[in-house]
């Protein structure tokens, strides 16, 4: 079992409800696999910095479970399938990663003080 | 014969010692960079949105490793432009 996170950009032409079913869709298929989601965030609508197959925004999802490695690539293949997503990108999170993830959800870190 | 006022011609004024570089890892304690974060990526970019070297950000060779695999990691999700003029 490791950790993981998921980041997802679907195509802005998503409705409300088909945004969550898109979402419920992935944390159904961890939980089926004898993973366990952590954390859920959808960041919703963003800009992106360059357009991606001519779309100047995306709805952003990033998703936090736990899984064992065979997963992933059930996942991968599920997502490429997937004609909503515009781009993924799974991250493997070292123990740093996941104190880190678990203090900024909390609010207790302020990355922003840090001055250039 | 140089007396006690002449001896500041004598010495460059202009080189003057610049405050030290430090390394921000080592300074705040960070131990994983989020590539989900740009406001602090963006530190370490210049204008058209590159990296900045080492000697400039006097980053150690561990964090600069982690600093460019955060700022590619946030390129690919469009969270930072590839290619930009004017990012600050």
């Amino acid at each position: 079992m490791n950790n993981y996170e998921l980041m997802v950009i679907f195509t802005p032409v998503l409705s409300e409800e088909e945004f969550k079913a898109a979402q419920k869709k992935y944390t159904d298929l961890v939980t089926a696999n004898s993973g366990n989601v952590l954390h859920s965030n959808p960041w919703g609508l963003k800009s992106l910095a360059y357009p991606i197959q001519k779309k100047t925004t995306g709805l952003y999802w990033v998703l936090e479970y736990q899984a064992p490695s065979s997963f992933n690539e059930q996942l991968k293949i599920q997502l490429l399938r997937d004609e909503q997503m515009l781009r993924y990108l799974l991250t493997k999170l070292d123990k740093h990663a996941v104190e880190y993830n678990e203090k900024r959800r909390k609010g207790v870190l302020k990355t922003e003080k840090i001055e250039a | 014969m140089a007396r006690p006022n002449d001896i500041k011609y004598l010495t460059n004024s202009k080189a003057e010692k610049r405050p030290k570089k430090y390394c921000r890892l080592k300074k705040y304690g960070i131990k994983y960079i989020d590539y989900k974060d740009p406001n602090f990526l963006k530190k370490f970019l210049n204008e058209q949105g590159k990296l900045l070297p080492r000697r400039i950000t006097g980053n150690t060779l561990k964090f600069q490793r982690k600093v460019s695999d955060a700022v590619k990691k946030a390129r690919q999700m469009a969270i930072l432009p590839y290619v930009t003029d004017l990012l600050k």
